[in-house]
């Protein structure tokens, strides 16, 4: 009982910050109707940047430095490239979907590329000030870390919802993706949004990556890319379209994880390494059962 | 409906032969004539070339049969796939299992069934097919995104399954592919003397024979399956999923069989990766493959199957060449230095090359080649005095070519009915 206690907190943990990572794709779906390949990306220059910083100016300038400035990166991509494919009335066609998703996967190999070869066959430290510890409540242990980072994600999240709900910019970004043009007829920017979006999701990416690369985690390595790709899943499980489904996926697939790598040696006849896959097995269940995940709005097309 | 369209297109060489003679008449069949040459020069090329330009020619001829298939699925229908790796795996590993015969490694166990090679390469084929249709329930259901990240899982997933099985693929050690072999010919090096014209004929000469062979058919099978009314169907699913199923076009059947044609394409192509690179192991198909193989599409244009050649050609050719050549050129070092590798340099290459042709020129390689070829026909419509018979109307060629491109790229001149309008003055056309 305590293993499963044990891992379902770790897996929580792990899963709010998955569920970070999914809740950027989904505010940029919603605001741009694609989904940002190169979020992985983000989550790199984030990494990068905190731990270039963290020798000269310390650790909290440095995670502030690689949060904005992964957030002004994000901004950047969109003024500059994605604005630029016109979607005036933004109804974009099943095709400039495809287009435009194939140019964030573009976007993706120049920065990872980039990065990658800066790195090397190092392992940036981030220097994290709660180090490497963890602490144990009645055999249940969990890392600092990990802890921290539970408690982040979740002001943020909140903060989010607040925001989300409450803001001018959460009620625009609301009406711009449910009627594009209605929304704009209303006075309201679809430029302002979505490089808002952006922001948001750039930022967000940023302080997952702070809190991917510390402890049980070595350091920075070019494989921090590949988390992005249990992001993914967990945007879907959710449903694309629903900041609530991005917070469930996420914590769905970082459960699954840690349940399926605890248990490992009672699923040997699933085959070993079942973790790296397990995320998208349990998308593809989802999908079948609902083509438009848990929360997300099904479409009706009346004929 | 592919009737009006030659018919009017005869008219439109007619016209144009009579409006500005012979000089014209090339003009106008440029394309056709182009494209005799190229496969005339592909025929003698082994003659001349090194085995290291041959070895490239292949990967590309692989990647061009996968690249088709791809560019059926996500330029024509609007599906996106990001599985395309797994597609290939299941071709390539399929081929292996099927033409081996078992065999022991040490303490690994390999199966086989030791077919013949060609039997092989067409089972091969059938259940990377088969693949695909038990991916429809999901497939035809999903579109655009979904189906792009549920087709992402399916790399995920199928690399796990296919390393388990470590009997059938040989694990992460991976196997030896079995070599191709025709009636008794064998596609390697052996010792037979086998020359043409002096030139001995070895693996990587036959090869290039094969693949030439299959691209050529896997072009015309594509080119046939678009210009027809399967083709005509997908591009109206892609258009409006809700005008196509009024028309009467079963949306979820045709996304389905896009899917299926698309994974037999990327299973030839994985036979085929697998007879270049000599061995394959699941690891190699990953995401970055996916990737890959969308940049090829869409660098060469979405749904064009000439983009799709000149997309490979590029993406895989270039890695190679700079790999080849990188310490004759001053900006690439040596890996393991901190300058760029060549490797990188290509990644950079084609990475940035797909963010600016979405940005610049969404209809890729076949969009600059199409406005190329109507510009001309264009002009030499003008040099001659008549005015054009058809009322002033374009070319139907023009139409056709603008259409094809414009409507997916939407550039906004034609938007998504471009296709129906473009195809009025030619029926118009040959009624009159």
């Amino acid at each position: 009982m305590t293993t499963f206690v044990s891992l379902l907190v770790n897996g929580i943990s792990q899963g709010a910050v998955y569920a970070l990572i999914a809740l950027g794709f989904v505010i940029i779906f919603k605001a741009s109707e694609v989904l940002n390949f190169a979020h992985g990306s983000m989550l790199f220059v984030g990494a990068y940047l905190t731990a270039r910083l963290v020798g000269p100016v310390g650790f909290a300038a440095a995670a502030v430095i690689g949060v904005v400035g992964t957030a002004l990166l994000a901004v950047l991509v969109e003024r500059l490239l994605f604005s630029r494919v016109g979607r005036g009335t933004g109804l974009a066609t099943q095709g400039q979907v495809a287009a435009l998703t194939i140019m964030t996967l573009g976007l993706d190999i120049v920065i990872a590329t980039d990065l990658t070869r800066r790195i090397g066959s190092r392992v940036l430290s981030l220097d994290q000030p709660w180090g490497t510890g963890a602490f144990s409540v009645g055999g249940v242990g969990l890392a600092y870390n990990r802890l921290i980072a539970m408690g982040t994600a979740a002001v943020l999240i909140l903060a989010f919802f607040a925001a989300f709900r409450f803001t001018g910019w959460g009620v625009a970004l609301r009406a711009s993706a449910e009627d594009p043009e209605a929304a704009a007829l209303m006075g309201i920017r679809h430029w302002h949004v979505s490089a808002l979006a952006w922001l948001v999701a750039g930022g967000l990416a940023a302080v997952a990556a702070v809190f991917l690369t510390g402890s049980p985690t070595p350091g920075l390595e070019p494989s921090i890319r590949t988390v992005a790709f249990l992001a993914f899943p967990a945007a879907i499980i959710g449903g694309l379209d629903s900041t609530t489904g991005a917070l469930a996926g996420g914590v769905i697939v970082g459960v699954a994880q840690s349940l399926v790598a605890g248990y490992a040696d009672h699923l040997q006849f699933l085959g070993g390494d079942f973790g790296g896959a397990v995320p998208y097995v349990v998308m593809l269940v989802v999908l079948l059962a609902r083509p438009a995940g848990l929360f997300g709005t099904r479409e009706l097309a009346r004929v | 409906m592919s009737d009006t369209h030659s018919t009017s297109r005869a008219r439109g060489f007619c016209a144009v032969r009579g409006a500005g003679g012979p000089r014209a008449a090339l003009t106008a069949r440029l394309p056709l004539v182009s494209l005799l040459v190229v496969l005339v020069v592909l025929v003698v090329l082994p003659l001349y070339l090194q085995e290291f330009w041959l070895r490239v020619g292949f990967s590309i001829f692989g990647a061009v049969i996968g690249a088709i298939g791809l560019t059926i699925l996500v330029g024509t229908t609007g599906q996106l796939s990001l599985g395309h790796a797994f597609f290939l795996a299941v071709g390539a590993i399929s081929y292996c299992w099927l033409a081996s015969e078992p065999s022991d490694l040490g303490s690994r166990h390999l199966g086989g069934l030791g077919l013949p090679p060609l039997v092989a390469m067409v089972l091969a084929v059938l259940i990377s097919g088969l693949a695909g249709l038990l991916f429809s329930p999901v497939s035809a259901r999903l579109r655009g995104i979904y189906l792009g990240i549920a087709s992402l899982g399916l790399v995920f997933v199928g690399q796990h399954v296919l390393n388990s099985a470590t009997p059938v693929t040989g694990g992460f050690n991976g196997r030896r592919t079995p070599h191709f072999s025709l009636f008794g010919f064998a596609f390697d090096n052996d010792d037979s003397g086998f020359a043409v014209l002096g030139v001995p004929f070895g693996r990587f000469e036959r090869l290039w024979y094969l693949g030439l062979v299959l691209v050529v058919l896997a072009a015309w099978f594509a080119y046939g399956v678009l210009r027809s009314r399967p083709g005509r169907a997908l591009r109206a699913v892609r258009d409006g999923e809700i005008a196509a199923a009024v028309t009467g076009i079963d949306v979820t059947g045709y996304r389905a069989r896009a899917f299926l044609v698309s994974s037999m394409y990327a299973g030839l192509a994985g036979v085929l990766y697998a007879l270049s690179i000599g061995s394959v192991a699941p690891e190699s198909f990953t995401v970055d493959v996916s990737i890959q193989y969308l940049a090829i599409i869409l660098l060469g244009g979405l749904g064009s199957i000439g983009g799709a050649v000149a997309g490979s050609v590029f993406v895989i050719g270039l890695p190679l060449l700079l790999e080849q050549y990188s310490e004759n050129l001053p900006f690439l070092s040596a890996p393991g230095s901190s300058g760029v590798t060549s490797a990188e340099a290509a990644k950079y290459a084609y990475g940035a090359a797909v963010i600016l042709f979405v940005l610049f020129q969404p209809r890729g390689l076949a969009g600059i080649a199409y406005t190329l070829v109507s510009g001309r026909r264009a002009a030499a419509l003008r040099r001659g005095s008549d005015p054009p018979p058809d009322g002033g109307g374009p070319p139907a060629g023009r139409g056709r070519a603008a259409a094809d491109g414009a409507a997916f790229a939407g550039t906004g001149s034609v938007g998504p009915a471009g296709t129906v309008q473009a195809d009025l003055p030619a029926g118009a056309a040959s009624g009159g």
